[in-house]
């Protein structure tokens, strides 16, 4: 199942109408071997027609894929070597957790006791080798999540397809499995596309985040790449938090201008004493937000929000504000950082 | 623990009345099989007598002894599979196609399916029986079979449609990504898991072929008789409990089948279900 290639997954030029309507439009996208990559983006994006026309669940209308070298666009996907866990899992009632990790052996005419072997491996990958006689609806999401896992994995897939595997989990779990897949992620270095529309998701498990937009690729880079440059105002909206103000930036000033400037809130900086760079601001809101603090702030030039979470503030208090740093877009693009 | 907190949920009153209830179909369903049984080992029993005068066999080998009537068992026994087999194939990959349509396709064809079924079936029958005196099929052992395989397709075919489309899409597009190709995820998957619905609406034809008499007598007497139509001249021609043996030999089957299906519905998928979260 191994390919001598080091090429992992390329989308060139992938174009699909559905309804009558442009879903994706000329999307390109190169993932390397072993990389993990995020599609992020709001809901109806197209994310998941992506992820379907990679696993061969839909031809694109127009463009290629490319999967460790080897042109897949036309192949049904039974034939593609890419592995897919489904967003409700899909795992099959009639079958025991056993069974449906074996499946994709059994089809592939595998010996029993070869199947036997890997099935066990996957089962303890995911931890779940108690389980292995229950049916799927006698176990939690959690667990149905990671028989899905199994089930892909066993494949020994070119590339691992999940569409937001962890939408169906209750908070806390999400957090620990996302750092499970990533960590069984490193530990195979298997290239992985996964779909969400959850930014923290995106931000703490990817090498790369591709942020969509209407069907096409806003920007494909590294969290913190994508987080500290946002190369358009829509990322730099989706991602994380922002204060968006138009006019123009000047050092640490905003004056009238037709700019838009974005300013994330932990780059407003707010002193009770007078700090070089400071402007005089009046405290207008605090709201306690966990382990910080969300602190409406009015100066002369502007109202900015700021994360704060020393030297905490109280509602009426007169204080210096300094901007550490803005985004400065013209037509929608980053032209400037400052 | 599910079982437990419904128990505790479920009120006095409400579970009288449905004792009640149940009293009262056990009533209706058994009280008429109970006289029948008893009729088909009593040497005799009429009011005001309680009990029959004594039991006996005698009625049981008379049925079995005679030609006609092991003529007619034999028939029904061998005409209601190969009703029931070419419903399946001719029903089944309807009722797939049709539970593979969207809402609106599925709801016309089996509205459809419905409306024709609730034409009065003797009508039906008649212009049939003109157009096999055309055939040559009167009389004759194919016209039956097609007499009571209309009876079926309705069974066949919603049933199995609402089946098919109960399937998630996505457990045979798992299929698919597993490798397996559309023929096998057919087979394994869609199949498999249509089954419960397919053995219900198998039991349900089953008992519509076995049970069908009117035109079965209608294209079949005088040469084929069944269990059913052979009912007719029992009634008249054999005492009471003759009739009442027959009537219990033909409700034998129903009784395995359900009893079969039961096993395999209740306790089996059926139940389990489709619950995939
Ligand atoms: N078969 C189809 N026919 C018509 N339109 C479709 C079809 N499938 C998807 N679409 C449309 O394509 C758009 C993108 O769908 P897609 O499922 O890829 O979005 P997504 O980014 O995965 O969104 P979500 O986060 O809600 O899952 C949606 O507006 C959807 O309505
Ligand atoms: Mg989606």
């Amino acid at each position: 199942m191994t390919t001598p290639s080091d090429e992992g997954l390329i989308l060139h030029g992938l174009s699909k109408i559905l309804g009558g309507r442009t879903i994706i439009d000329n999307l390109d996208l190169t993932v390397h071997k072993g990389e993990m990559v995020s599609l992020l983006g709001p809901s109806g994006c197209g994310k998941t027609t992506t992820l379907r026309m990679i696993a061969g669940f839909l031809i694109p209308d127009q463009g290629h894929i490319t999967i460790a070298g080897k042109d897949v666009t036309e192949l049904g996907p039974e034939k593609r070597p890419s592995a897919m866990v489904f967003q409700n899992y899909a795992l099959w009632p009639h079958m025991s957790v056993f069974k449906n990790v074996a499946y994709p052996l059994k089809v592939r005419k595998l010996a029993h006791a070869e199947i036997e072997r890997r099935v066990h491996e996957a089962l303890e990958l995911v931890n779940l080798m108690h389980h292995k006689d229950s049916r799927p609806s006698q176990i939690s999401g959690g667990e149905q999540q990671r028989v899905a896992l199994a089930r892909a994995l066993v494949q020994e897939p070119d590339i691992l397809l999940l569409d937001e595997p962890l939408s169906n989990l209750d908070a806390k779990l999400r957090v620990k499995v996302r750092e499970d897949i990533r960590e069984l992620q490193r530990r195979l270095n298997i290239t992985t596309v996964i779909v969400t529309h959850d930014q923290d998701e995106a931000l703490s498990i990817s090498d790369r985040i591709a942020v969509m937009n209407g069907g096409k690729i806003e920007q494909f880079t590294t969290p913190q790449e994508l987080y500290d440059r946002p190369a358009t105002e829509y990322v730099a909206n989706f991602i994380g938090s922002l204060n968006r103000v138009e006019g123009s930036y000047n050092d640490g000033l905003v004056g009238a201008g037709t700019d838009a400037i974005g300013i994330r809130p932990e780059d407003v900086y707010f002193s009770h004493n007078e700090i070089p760079g400071g402007h005089r601001a009046t405290v207008e809101l605090v709201v306690p937000r966990g382990h910080f603090y969300e602190v409406y702030l009015k100066r002369e030039d502007v109202a900015l929000r700021a994360f704060v979470s020393s030297d905490i503030p109280k509602h009426g208090d007169i204080g210096y504000v300094r901007i550490n740093k803005a985004l400065i877009y013209q037509n929608g693009h980053l032209v400037r950082s400052a | 623990m599910a079982r437990v907190k419904s128990r505790q949920k479920t009120s006095l009153p409400i579970r009288l009345s449905l004792y009640f209830f149940i009293g009262l179909m056990s009533l209706f369903i058994l009280g008429p099989l109970l006289w029948l049984a008893v009729h088909a080992f009593a040497t005799n029993w009429t009011y005001p007598n309680l009990l029959p005068d004594s039991l006996t066999f005698h009625w049981w080998s008379k049925v079995f002894l005679d030609s006609a009537l092991g003529t007619a068992i034999k028939n029904s026994l061998i005409i209601s599979p190969i009703v029931v087999l070419l419903s399946m194939v001719i029903c089944l990959p309807a009722a797939y196609a049709a539970g593979r349509l969207n809402y609106f396709g599925r709801k016309t064809f089996l509205i459809g399916m419905f409306a024709a079924n609730s034409f009065p079936k003797i009508g039906l029958f008649a212009a049939i029986a003109t157009l096999y005196y055309a055939l040559n099929l009167m009389g004759t052992f194919v016209g039956v079979v097609i007499i009571q395989l209309l009876g079926t397709i309705i069974y066949m075919t919603w049933i199995p449609a609402a089946a098919f489309a109960a399937i998630p899409r996505n457990l045979e597009e798992a299929a698919r990504d597993a490798g397996a190709s559309k023929i096998r995820t057919f087979f394994t998957i869609t199949l498999r898991l249509a089954m419960p619905g397919i053995l219900v609406a198998i039991v349900m034809s089953f008992l519509a072929s076995f049970d069908e008499a009117q035109g079965s007598y209608l294209v079949g007497a005088p040469s084929i008789y069944t269990m059913p139509t052979e009912m007719y001249s029992l009634v008249q021609n054999y005492p009471i409990q003759v009739a009442a043996v027959f009537s219990l030999l033909l409700a034998f089957p129903s009784v395995l089948l359900i009893g079969i299906a039961r096993k395999h519905i209740i306790g089996g998928q059926l139940a389990e279900g489709f619950q995939i979260k």
